[in-house]
């Protein structure tokens, strides 16, 4: 989609004729509020649902197929992406009945290396771009970030909003730049078609609820496959509440439009115990349709081994411990 | 895909049932002089769960006595601290037999574990530590003479409690009651009397001198002859506008001072500009918590007609993911109805709806086959004329009335003989105040609804009663002030 048809589109959405800042401010200010203590109320009801016996195990397996495992580190090197590579395709050597994560995600310059050690897999491999995690560099900056993780066969980017031009209202800015990179992950199809966008909010900053409504509606106005809350280098990251926003953001964005958007919490999601109760409020806010690697993704490193270990507990009914899953 | 839920049900092993119980007067349990006795059942399965003793008007009166004598006795010569102690020591065995009484609470009554796990039992013990703090504290209360004299208790304390809270409304009635200095006996609901009945081993454990509280179950009739009983000073009573009418009419010309919980047909307000996700969450909150049985619940939803179509549409989407059944189920939403004879008049009053034209809905759900179950139901077009829209159906059944200005909601909120309470979802602060300030309801939630606190006084305008209960305003219902008689 190029940046064109972004406004187009966007223009048809909200009834005008020109794409005004003033126009995205009218229709992003006119959404319903969220009330902070009674969405968070909400969040820690579905957090008290309790998940047992093959509910848990159906759980535990479906979180593991919506892994994206991780490693956004300055310290990466080839062996350390090859090493997660060889994880997500084999997460628990011991039972070769674990599913496969969903994608493995890392800084552009190591797409090559994924993509050549997940060959032959359905695994996706993502690529975080746009100057991330600040997202501070200019646009052809941003631009050319993307094309490079594109060109190098990323399946996935994940970009970061301009939070600066977000908080000081720019929302025109903010949305041209998101429907800009979608249009830099434009492939042929030849060489398998479009990279998907996340575009990643990063809700910590945002600091209220009602500018995480705001800021989903926008990257969907955008063109966003998915929304993404964080980029895991700000705290708090991923919160069950503000998923909860996101997935009623989702939600709404579908009976508005008929357009199916992906949820990804990321950051701070480390236990099986977490893992299932983004489950419940996925199942019971955006409901079941949401319920695939296609539409949810955790974003997280260390989850994977928890969940393994859960999965060899409900398996065995015993904890096997830290040195019977493998560290990479 | 699709996440099933397998069931999660606590276990009711925690719970020591004896098969039968007699009454608890002067701190032991007694037989019945001349009472029958009649069983208490699980509405979630119509199981027999004990037999309890139907107390005879020889039985209260035993009972007053108990009262009167612990009265002149021990508890009237403690300090407030002393008095306190034992308060605060009831409280902290509430909390550590908190899941005994959170499975049996749900057992007898019917109300989902998660309910009298996270609600019930957790504020039943807020009460007796709030007021376990007030006993040494009356002084401060702002209710001593004009001469400065300290406030005083009245005596002896006849109570008569609901079956839709049963241990929090009983921890509402003593908790005030002895922090204040009085002695008590309360009969709890027929059909729920075992929370009672382990607290008063609670009071045992608490080593609470002999007769301080009574409890004396049974039915109306037990209720009367409490009521009417000359040596009690004041009667507090919860429950239907009918009974307390009655009530009050028994006492008048008396010496007795009484307070009264009565019904209501609270209006739970949404405006166009209310964070509507939340608002719809409250209106769940204010309607299926408790299965409806809820003297403050939202009954009526009051929708600003702009935003109705867009409010009942997310209302109904979110009902179908409420969970009835088990009430034992960790993940059960919504339990059974508390005795045939309840479900009995909320089908009643839910065909007088159909009959008057108002639209029903329910979600699609599978109601077990044993026990007494009503499905969550809202009904839309409903007309400010209609019963349902007027008469309290103390069931989870929604009324959806639509209004264009914050006047007509207000005139439509307090169109109702009741004034318990009211709702109001907007995100705009002065209109919440101006709301709070002409809505005719004893407590006016914003912005949530059904939240309940020790230190927030509680009770009615109009026929919903009169007293409050909880925080300072409540201690003056149990005490004579000079100031205020």
């Amino acid at each position: 989609m190029s940046s064109s048809t972004a406004t187009t589109r966007a223009r048809d959405h909200l009834g005008v004729t020109r794409l005004t800042g003033r126009a995205l401010t009218s229709w992003l200010h006119g959404l319903p509020g969220v009330d902070r203590v009674g969405c968070d109320a909400r969040a820690a009801a579905l957090g008290t649902r309790s998940i047992k016996t093959t509910a848990k195990a159906w759980a535990i397996d479906t979180a593991i197929s919506m892994v994206d495992l991780t490693t956004l580190e300055g310290a990466d090197t080839h062996g350390k992406v090859r090493s997660l590579c060889a994880k997500a395709r084999v997460p628990d050597p011991s039972d070769p009945s674990t599913p496969q994560v969903a994608a493995v995600c890392v800084y552009n310059d190591l797409v090559p290396v994924a993509i050549d050690a997940l060959r032959g897999t359905d695994i996706h491999v993502a690529a975080v771009a746009t100057a991330f995690p600040s997202g501070r560099a200019s646009l052809q900056v941003k631009l050319a970030d993307t094309r490079d993780a594109v060109q190098a066969g990323a399946h996935e980017i994940d970009m970061v909003i301009d939070r600066g031009a977000f908080l000081s209202g720019r929302y025109l800015d903010v949305f041209d730049e998101i429907a800009a990179i979608k249009g830099a992950c434009d492939r042929p199809e030849s060489e398998g078609g479009p990279a998907h966008l996340k575009v990643i909010l990063e809700t910590g900053e945002l600091a209220t609820y009602d500018n995480v409504r705001r800021a989903s509606f926008l990257a969907m106005l955008a063109g966003a496959d998915f929304i993404k809350t964080s980029t895991g280098k700000v705290s708090p990251a991923a919160t069950l509440p503000v998923t909860l926003i996101m997935l009623e953001a989702v939600r709404d964005w579908r009976d508005q439009t008929g357009e199916m958007i992906g949820v990804k919490p990321a950051g701070g999601i480390r236990t099986s115990k977490d893992a299932i109760k983004y489950l419940v409020t996925v199942s019971e806010t955006a409901g079941e349709d949401w319920l695939d690697p296609a539409r949810f993704r955790f974003g997280a490193s260390s989850l994977l081994n928890d969940l393994i270990l859960q999965r060899h507990k409900l398996r065995t009914g015993a904890y096997s411990g830290a040195d019977y899953v493998t560290i990479d | 895909m699709t996440f099933t839920y397998a069931p999660a049900p606590e276990s009711r092993a925690i719970v020591d049932l004896r098969p039968s119980y007699g009454l608890f007067i002067g701190g032991e349990f007694v037989e019945s002089d001349g009472g029958g006795h009649f069983k208490s059942i699980s509405p979630a399965t119509e199981e027999v769960l004990a037999e309890v003793t139907e107390a005879s008007a020889a039985d209260v009166d035993r009972a007053v006595r108990a009262a009167r004598k612990a009265y002149a006795g021990p508890w009237g010569r403690l300090s407030g601290a002393e008095r306190g102690k034992y308060l605060f020591r009831i409280a902290r065995i509430l909390q550590e037999r908190a899941r005994e009484f959170a499975v049996l609470e749900t057992l007898d009554n019917g109300k989902p574990i998660k309910e009298s796990r996270d609600v019930d039992i957790p504020t039943a013990a807020a009460h007796f530590f709030y007021h376990a703090g007030w006993a040494d504290k009356l002084d401060y209360a702002g209710l001593s003479t004009p001469q400065g004299g300290s406030p005083k208790p009245l005596g002896v304390v006849g109570q008569v409690i609901p079956w839709n809270f049963p241990l929090l409304m009983l921890a509402w009635k003593i908790a005030p009651a002895l922090a204040t200095g009085n002695t008590v006996v309360l009969k709890p609901a027929e059909t729920t009397p075992l929370t009672a009945l382990l607290f008063a081993e609670v009071c045992q454990q608490a080593d609470l001198p002999p007769g301080v509280v009574n409890i004396v179950t049974g039915a109306g009739a037990t209720g009367q002859a409490l009521v009417e009983h000359e040596g009690v000073d004041k009667i507090a009573f919860t429950g239907s506008t009918a009974v307390g009418k009655a009530i009050a009419r028994s006492i008048a010309g008396t010496r007795k001072r009484a307070t009264l919980e009565l019904g209501g047909k609270a209006a739970n307000i949404v405006f166009d500009d209310a964070a509507i996700d939340q608002a719809v969450e409250g209106i769940v909150n204010g309607i299926f918590f408790n299965q409806g049985h809820v003297c403050c619940a939202g009954s009526r939803l009051l929708v600003q007609e702009s935003v109705a179509d867009d409010v009942v549409s997310r209302l109904k989407r979110r009902l179908t993911t409420l969970r009835v059944g088990d009430p034992l189920d960790k993940n059960t939403d919504v339990g059974a109805i508390n005795s045939a004879a309840q479900l009995q008049r909320i089908r009643d009053l839910v065909e007088v709806g159909e009959a008057e034209g108002a639209i029903r809905w329910s979600p699609p759900c599978d109601l077990p086959d044993r026990g007494f179950w009503f499905a969550p139901t809202v009904f839309t077009d409903v007309s400010q004329t209609h019963r349902i829209a007027q008469e309290e159906v103390f069931g989870p059944v929604l009324s959806v009335l639509t209004f264009r200005t914050p006047q007509e909601a207000v005139a439509r909120a307090n169109n109702t003989p009741y004034g318990l309470s009211a709702g109001i979802w907007t995100e705009k602060g002065s209109r919440i105040l101006w709301m709070a300030d002409q809505l005719r309801a004893g407590v006016v939630w914003a912005n949530t609804f059904n939240r309940f606190d020790p230190t927030s006084p509680f009770g009615g305008y109009k026929e919903s009663g009169y007293g409050r209960e909880g925080g300072r305003h409540g201690l003056e219902a149990y005490l004579t002030t000079g100031a205020t008689r």
